[in-house]
């Protein structure tokens, strides 16, 4: 039972930043039909932009800045110069174009800071409060629910609730119809992969510390179990990412847990293909596909 | 006046032209209605209009200007809405949503309501169904919809393609009405793409015919539909 406790919040506040990295995924996914496998590796490069930032000033918070401002860039960037480009063309040129830039990325930051783990500090303790003598939720579990919470209502109010919200989601939708209603989707669609890249680093900001340290190749693993959270959810469904991050979270965390570490990558792909075998459009998709 | 002038268009898809040499003008206040059979060429048209498709030749002047080199996104705010073929709603967005889009652009937000207002005091059938997503509308509410969300860019010139296409007599004789009330009432002009043309002629003031994307025919309404031979020849009935 103790132990279940503790799986069960290390598995939720892993979840939660699957979650977020999965919100990432479907909101490129919704507004391009572009599935973004270099999310991982742009987010990795954020956290590095963190690491040296709070390096130079000795603040945490200035590098946390640092990296969602430079994740919102890079995001920017990658849609502008090389993702418009992939848009339009046959789905293959962007998985291809993804994976160049994962490579590019990966080799820059590898030539930059070296291929070593660094350890990755934290502002709020990672050690758990003792409950009953099961160390359950720490400090730095509450700052990951509080950020994953904060970033995802407020990206429901952002599209729900704003003007700019509506015309994000019309581009997504239909975009050709937005243009004649005097919606500007090209700038849109730069908007939607600046909010996911940031989230995407926020994401990686918040999980590096509590694995193995900063390092190129860091997110891999994120990326997939963020993945599968996305396509448990339905690719399309933001809601269906966050449940599916949690998901996600919980299933690794009990396999780690209860069989072990070493096969949670193996349980990723495992859960992964069960989903796509039992429901080809995930869990939360709407069974008619878009037909206007 | 002339509100919108067509020279010499062409255009098409990479291969030979689907459109050639096309000449017409909308005056300021009336409709014009483009008739022709499927496949003539009139989505086309409309499409190289509004820039939508790049035409090869000719010029598109709209109020005096020349539209090439016009954003699609900059037309509304020059007073060209197009609503395209298959009406163009967004299916995931709610009545109210796809309404407050067609007026997004408009930093005017008090005329932006009290427009909001009248396009549901013209389409009853609308109000009703505020809440309700894109999808769950019939053809005829998803017609009405369509031209209440380009009314809310409170255009000059409103661009229909085929608005009868799919559906029932009584919802096009609607539709056709409210186009008529709004030149009457507003002078806004109309360009009516339509293959029913009975409908089309009813309302319009002046008429082209394209077949096999050139003009065959062009004149009042009155004298096209009264022109036997013309009409067996293009129009089918
Ligand atoms: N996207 C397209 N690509 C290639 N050919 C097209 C395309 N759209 C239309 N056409 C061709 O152009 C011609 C005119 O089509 P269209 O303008 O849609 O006619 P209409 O609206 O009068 O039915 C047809 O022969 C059609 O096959
Ligand atoms: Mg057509």
């Amino acid at each position: 039972m103790e132990r279940w406790l503790f799986l069960t919040t290390d598995g939720l506040s892993k979840g939660a930043v699957y979650a977020a990295f999965a919100l990432a995924i479907v909101l490129i996914w919704r507004a391009t039909r572009i599935v973004n496998f270099a999310q991982g590796a742009m987010a990795v490069a954020a956290v590095y932009v963190a690491y040296s930032v709070t390096a130079a000033t000795g603040s945490y918070w200035l590098g946390f800045a640092a990296a969602v401002l430079s994740g919102l860039v890079l995001g920017a960037v990658v849609e502008r110069v090389v993702m418009r480009f992939v848009e339009h063309a046959p789905p293959l040129n962007a998985v291809i174009v993804a994976l160049g830039l994962v490579l590019l990325v990966q080799a820059v930051l590898g030539s930059i800071y070296g291929n070593e783990y660094r350890p990755v500090g934290t502002p709020v303790s990672r050690t758990g409060l003792s409950v009953g003598g099961v160390s359950l939720l720490s400090a730095y579990d509450l700052l990951v629910f509080g950020a994953v919470g904060l970033v995802v209502a407020g990206l429901a109010l952002l599209f729900t609730r704003t003007p700019v919200g509506l015309r994000m989601r019309a581009s997504a939708f239909a975009p050709e119809v937005s243009r004649l209603l005097g919606v500007n989707v090209a700038g849109m669609l730069t908007l939607g992969w600046a909010l996911a890249s940031a989230v995407g680093a926020l994401a990686g900001l918040l999980v590096i510390p509590t694995e193995l340290g900063l390092h190129p190749n860091a997110m891999d693993l994120v990326f997939v179990s963020s993945f599968t959270a996305a396509v448990v959810g339905g690719l399309d469904s933001p809601v269906g990412a966050v449940v599916g991050g949690l998901a996600v979270g919980l299933v690794l965390s009990y396999v780690a847990g209860y069989l072990s570490a070493d096969v949670t990558p193996l349980a990723a792909l495992v859960l992964l293909l069960a989903v796509l075998l039992v429901r080809p459009g995930g869990l939360f998709a709407t069974t008619a596909t878009r037909r206007v | 006046m002339s509100l919108l002038r067509v020279q010499g268009l062409t255009a098409g898809y990479g291969g030979a032209p689907v459109l050639s040499d096309v000449d017409f003008e909308v005056r300021a206040g009336t409709v014009l209605a483009v008739l022709g059979a499927n496949g003539a060429g009139k989505t086309t048209l409309l499409r190289s209009v509004s820039g939508l498709l790049k035409p090869t030749a000719g010029t598109v002047s709209f109020d005096g200007c020349d539209l090439r080199g016009v954003r699609v996104e900059h037309l509304v705010r020059r007073g060209l809405a197009h609503v395209p073929e298959g009406r163009g709603i967004v299916a995931e967005l709610t009545v109210a949503e796809n309404l407050r889009l067609g007026g997004l652009w408009r930093a005017d937000r008090d005329a932006v309501r009290a427009d909001l207002d009248e396009v549901y005091g013209l389409f009853p059938a609308l109000a009703a169904r505020r809440g309700h997503a894109g999808h769950q509308l019939s053809g005829g509410e998803r017609q009405m919809l369509a031209l209440g969300r380009a009314l809310m860019a409170r255009p000059r010139l409103l661009l229909v393609d085929e608005p009868s296409l799919g559906l029932a007599p009584k919802a096009v004789a609607q539709v056709m009405a409210i186009l008529r009330h709004l030149r009457d009432t507003t002078g806004l002009a109309v360009l009516l793409v339509e293959q029913n043309v009975r409908s089309a002629l009813a309302v319009a003031d002046e008429a082209v015919v394209l077949a096999l994307g050139r003009i065959a025919a062009a004149g009042p309404a009155a004298a096209l539909r009264d022109d036997t031979a013309l009409r067996h020849a293009y129009l089918g009935f």
